[in-house]
């Protein structure tokens, strides 16, 4: 008989710690085929955010760092400078990268540094318990909105993929999403292709994906799942957002 | 052969044949000159330099090269050190080497960009968020500088833990002659807890974040034990005219500088003061103070601040000998003569009050 799935090895076979219909799981997996299927898990070395993705390095069958919150693009780019053979990506939520490690995720962008940073935006804080996150979108309501996200107080949702591009030093960005089988298989390319990048040495990948979160968003994992097509992808249109020719 | 160099320059310098490949740093005075140097030396040296966005993410760049294997250093003064501590915690926690250096600077706040050691609490009590600590090296002249960052090094890789080295403005800027022919570059460890990435062993996991509290509790436990040892193990410190005392000053780094030259002039009025200069701030050197208040009852704390150290003489002491005190604020600089004049009136108070008692 023909196999066409298995778990793949370096997906350790722990639990998952996620909640029913969170995209965190199906990411973690499709990290793992691609290191898996590029054959670089002698050469990966994952930098774990705070927040949801915290205890993924009990999922991952390589070298993981968890670092402070916010500083991960920082860290890598410590990790990637002493290491340049090395594959190197940060796993970050939307309240690690575009709130308090924007600056760390900026500079790091802007100096080109040549690692990956894969960017989990699920419009919330999702491990703290569904607080306003700077991705949630107008109206929405979170524990910190409760009558919804008003920009004359809370600002509007940040565009991270649009505002990195304006940086020189970024060389591939793409959004994409993990709410369908077709959207999972371009978010598994989109992760490959950022990763060939980093081993041809063109500089600065990040990968936005855009992730249900039920639990917080209130809503069963359908739902989620059509919102993001309906509501958030509006916001957060997917696509390649830059891409410069490899050199 | 001898150099001219400010302590700043000379410090990076050091730190270079120490071994340090990757130094991270942001602009603040008074250690410019330190991020300036390396900019040029650590790329001619084939090492890393990044000048970071902050000081948060230079810290953070640290433990991403410490943790790839990388001997890795940083610098600031006060208000930079703050937005490190966040970092600092996480190296205590994760048991990662680095060496960290606070040029420090008079504050609270922005404060002023003098010569000051009103950051003595924020390094001897770890400084940052959790139950932990690091060394403290407090060097008193640009030469003692460039000995204490070989042994900065040494100690964060032999106990995997954080070292400061904390200096002043003065210190920073003042040029003075120094050499680095005894500088030996301290030997390389085997470091079994790095990520390379997972070839030909089981993949490395480091991190900080412990949901059980009995393994946490146990990991506090376990990083408690290494604090002992090297309370145990790495005391320093240097006495001056001690001998026929009757008096000890305690001071240290530029402070002591200062005292030196207070006590040599009460010396010619046949006062008899001598001094104990801690090098490590931490551990701090307890037991020899608590020796010498077997034969001295009075010592004078000096420090440029309000008075932070002088809690430890006090806690070192547990209740034996007078501890007197004198120390200024803000960034101003006493002179020898000022703080010889100072002392000569504590003296002349003690000897009074032990006469009383006498009689």
């Amino acid at each position: 008989m023909k196999t066409v799935y298995a778990r793949p090895k370096l997906l350790k076979e722990a639990r998952f710690h996620y909640c029913p219909g969170c995209g965190h799981g199906i990411i973690n997996r499709l990290l793992m085929e691609v290191i898996e299927e590029m054959d670089l898990q002698e050469k990966a070395i994952c930098v774990a955010p705070a927040g949801c993705g915290m205890l993924l390095y009990n999922y991952f069958e390589i070298d993981v760092l968890e670092s402070a919150h916010g500083r991960g693009a920082a860290v890598a780019t410590g990790i990637k400078r002493v290491r340049p053979e090395n594959l190197v990506f940060s796993y970050q939520g939307d309240g690690d990268l575009a709130a308090i490690g924007t600056a760390e995720g900026f500079h790091a962008a802007n100096r080109g540094e040549n690692i990956t940073v894969i960017f989990v935006n699920n419009g919330v804080y999702g491990m703290t318990g569904g607080q306003m996150a700077p991705t949630t979108l107008l109206d929405q309501v979170t524990t910190t909105t409760p009558a919804g996200r008003d920009s004359v107080i809370a600002g509007h949702p940040v565009r991270i993929c649009e505002v990195y591009s304006m940086l020189d030093g970024a060389s591939y960005l793409e959004r994409v999403a993990v709410n369908s089988p077709p959207a999972v298989v371009k978010t598994k390319k989109a992760i490959a292709k950022a990763f060939q990048r980093q081993l041809d040495g063109c500089g600065f990948s990040l990968v936005e994906i855009l992730s249900p979160c039920p639990t917080n968003w209130k809503m069963d994992s359908v739902e989620s799942c059509e919102w993001i097509d309906e509501v958030m992808s509006k916001q957060f249109p997917l696509g390649v957002m830059k891409e410069v020719p490899c050199l | 052969m001898k150099r001219l160099m400010s302590g700043n320059a000379a410090l990076a310098e050091a730190a270079v044949l120490s071994g340090c490949t990757c130094y991270f740093g942001y602009p603040i005075t008074p250690q410019n000159e330190l991020t300036e140097y390396m900019a040029k030396r650590m790329v001619d040296a084939g090492g890393v330099f990044i000048q970071s966005e902050s000081e948060i993410a230079a810290i953070n760049m640290v433990l991403g090269a410490s943790v790839a294997g990388a001997r890795a250093m940083t610098s600031s003064s006060g208000p930079g050190i703050s937005l490190k501590q966040e970092g600092i915690s996480y190296l205590a926690a994760d048991e990662l080497p680095a060496v960290i250096v606070n040029m420090v600077r008079g504050g609270p706040g922005m404060g002023n960009i003098s010569p000051a050691q009103s950051d003595y609490f924020q390094a001897t009590r770890g400084g940052g968020h959790g139950d932990y600590k690091t060394i403290v090296l407090a060097p008193g002249s640009v030469q003692e500088l460039t000995e204490v960052v070989p042994l900065a090094f040494d100690l964060a890789d032999k106990y995997r833990n954080p070292v400061i080295i904390l200096g002043d403005g003065m210190l920073g800027q003042m040029m003075e002659p120094v050499d680095f022919d005894g500088l030996i570059r301290p030997p390389d460890y085997e470091k079994d807890y790095i990520l390379t990435g997972a070839k030909d062993r089981p993949p490395r996991k480091v991190h900080s974040l412990v949901f059980d509290t009995k393994l946490h509790e146990e990991h506090n436990w376990k990083l408690f034990r290494k604090f002992q040892r090297m309370e145990q193990n790495e005391v320093r410190y240097e006495t001056y005219l001690t001998d026929d005392a009757e008096m000890v000053v305690v001071a240290y780094g530029i402070g002591a500088r200062i005292a030196k030259g207070a006590i040599k002039r009460l010396r010619q009025e046949d006062l008899k003061v001598g001094m104990i200069r801690p090098i490590t701030l931490w551990p701090f050197p307890a037991k020899a103070l608590r020796e010498m208040a077997k034969t001295v009852n009075d010592f004078f704390v000096f420090e440029l601040s309000a008075g932070q150290m002088v809690d430890d003489v006090r806690l070192s002491l547990e209740g034996k000998g007078h501890v007197h005190f004198y120390g200024r604020p803000g960034g101003i600089i006493p002179t020898p003569l000022e703080l010889s004049r100072i002392i000569s009136r504590h003296c002349y108070q003690a000897q009074a009050g032990a006469k009383r008692k006498k009689r």
